[in-house]
């Protein structure tokens, strides 16, 4: 049997599980809301709203569980990105993806207990977590209460811009989502990184 | 009477020579009768009025009645400033104390002088006046429910032909309905056994009830769309009322044929379903979509989606 590691603990996990059931019914709710449609009803509107509302709010306080978590427990080390070689070492690790994996040859960058992310994913994460997420966040909480946004900025309705920021990051958290998940059957076998997010030990 | 209508109808077709195109009055010009009315005014303008007693031969000050208090600044942003108001009310009004029998004096209705006039085809009077009579302010009251319950002619302004924003449009006729529906209203009250229930709890079922109201005008859910009327006046039933959010959030949302419609008539500017007015001024979920981030997002999506698939099949092939 392989050495196993572990190395997704507990909050970790619930954090996950909670922000993953929340992500998919914003994904799910949001779709709907913007292409409503009265002859083809995905959700109905004012349950859409309810629980985008209701996700959107949970998955904000579960992001501040992430912050407060990846800080006090020292997880935020995976995060660190050093620009120095990060090129060279991008460049790498998609070489690995596109030509490497499909001639057998083992990843550049292997998962350790002080390295859980190959550098693709650790842009990819600190982007999503740092980048994205939040202004979801931020624009969501600003449409939840829209009395708080600008009424006109260069002549534009403030909440369009608003909605339309909130729209653009979402089709990269939509992208991310696919990527995700597709590259989390990349592990030893398919199943074995969904397994690891359930059971904490990197196969 | 008849004589009195008559020459109402040969002033207002002298008016209507200076009308403009847009707002339907010269809103430049100092108002026509501005000396005429001053006197009225002199009284009618004032919580307070002062006559001299004949009898007494002192000034009596005394408390205007407050249905009776018009405010000048307003009648002069009105459509109807260029009238004097003996073109409306009796010369007879002229002379103080005005006469009793003056208060049994016949009111005019906006048809008598608006129906059957080319100059105010554009405005549909006939068209609205038919819709009224349909209109639950019409069936469920006597007759003694008209225009002027909710449109005030000494202060009347348009606000859908000028270059009105669309939140002044909604403040504006919302205001026309608040009057009377407010909480606590005694203008309801007046004519209604039944106690007003409040506005926020008939509306609790509006997700953000405030910023509906402020967006959205009362009209847009509460009157049937007939597209040959410029503003709907067929106040339906509450039970037959939109209820259902898609009529308005959607891709065919009924705000464009409605409160839309005016400014959309000068500037539509329609890229599939990208809107100038939702654009500029409103944002309305599941009717603002912009073209551009749509085509954008699923070309994004769909290349994620055949990469994902080329890389599934090379690492099938390669196993």
């Amino acid at each position: 049997m392989a050495e196993k590691l572990y190395l997704y603990p507990i909050w970790l996990r619930i954090w996950h599980a909670i922000n993953a059931l929340m992500f998919l019914v914003l994904l799910a709710t949001g779709i709907s809301l913007q292409y409503s449609n009265p002859d083809f009803v995905i959700i109905r509107f004012d349950y859409a709203v309810t629980y985008h509302n209701l996700a959107g709010i949970i998955l904000s306080f579960n992001y501040l569980i992430f912050l407060f978590g990846n800080f006090s427990t020292g997880n935020n080390r995976f995060y660190k990105l050093q620009l120095k070689g990060l090129i060279e070492k991008l460049i790498k690790q998609a070489n690995y993806y596109l030509t490497g994996t499909f001639k057998g040859e083992h990843t550049p960058f292997p998962v350790n207990k002080n390295r859980k992310f190959n550098p693709l994913q650790k842009v990819a994460y600190v982007a999503t977590m740092y980048v994205l997420i939040p202004v979801m966040i931020i624009t969501g909480i600003a449409l939840l209460f829209p009395e708080t946004i600008i009424e006109n900025v260069f002549n534009l309705s403030g909440i369009y811009l608003t909605a339309l920021l909130h729209g653009i990051v979402s089709v990269f958290l939509l992208l991310f989502l696919v990527i995700h998940l597709y590259f989390s059957t990349m592990g030893k076998t398919p199943s074995s990184n969904f397994k690891s997010i359930v059971n904490g030990y990197h196969e | 009477m008849y004589k009195k209508l008559i020459l109402l109808l040969v002033f207002c077709s002298v008016i209507s020579m200076q009308l403009s195109a847009t707002t339907g009055v010269n809103m430049e010009d100092e108002p026509a009768s501005l000396e005429a009315n001053k006197l009225c005014f002199s009284c009618h303008a004032n919580s307070i009025y002062q006559y001299e007693n004949e009898f007494t031969g002192k000034i009596d000050r005394k408390a205007m009645n407050p249905n009776f208090i018009y405010d000048t600044a307003d009648f002069y942003r009105g459509v109807h400033r260029h009238f004097a108001c003996t073109d409306c009310h009796s010369p007879d009004y002229e002379s103080f104390p005005h006469a009793s029998e003056l208060r049994l004096e016949e009111m005019y209705q906006c048809i008598d002088c608006h129906g059957g006039d080319p100059t105010y085809a554009q405005f549909n009077f006939e068209a609205i006046e038919e819709e009224f009579h349909k209109s639950v302010h019409s069936t469920r009251h006597d007759e003694s429910f008209n225009c002027w319950m909710c449109h005030n002619p000494h202060s009347y302004r348009t606000m859908t032909h000028g270059n009105n924003k669309i939140s002044e449009i909604v403040e504006y006729h919302n205001q026309t309905c608040i009057s009377c529906h407010d909480n606590y209203s005694v203008k309801f009250q007046r004519i209604s056994d039944t106690l007003k229930p409040a506005l926020e709890i008939i509306h609790e079922f509006l997700p953000n009830f405030e910023l509906h109201f402020s967006a959205v005008r009362c009209i847009e859910c509460h009157t049937g769309s007939k597209d040959t009327m410029w503003v709907a006046h067929n106040i339906l039933p509450k039970e037959n009322a939109v209820k259902k959010c898609v009529e308005c959030h959607s891709n065919s949302t009924m705000l464009i044929s409605k409160l839309y419609k005016y400014q959309n008539i000068e500037a539509r500017k329609n890229r599939g379903t990208f809107n100038a007015v939702l654009l500029n001024e409103a944002y309305v979920i599941g009717a603002n979509r912009n073209i551009y981030l749509n085509i954008v997002s699923a070309i994004l999506f769909g290349l994620t989606l055949i990469g994902v698939a080329v890389h599934v099949f090379f690492r099938i092939k390669k196993k």
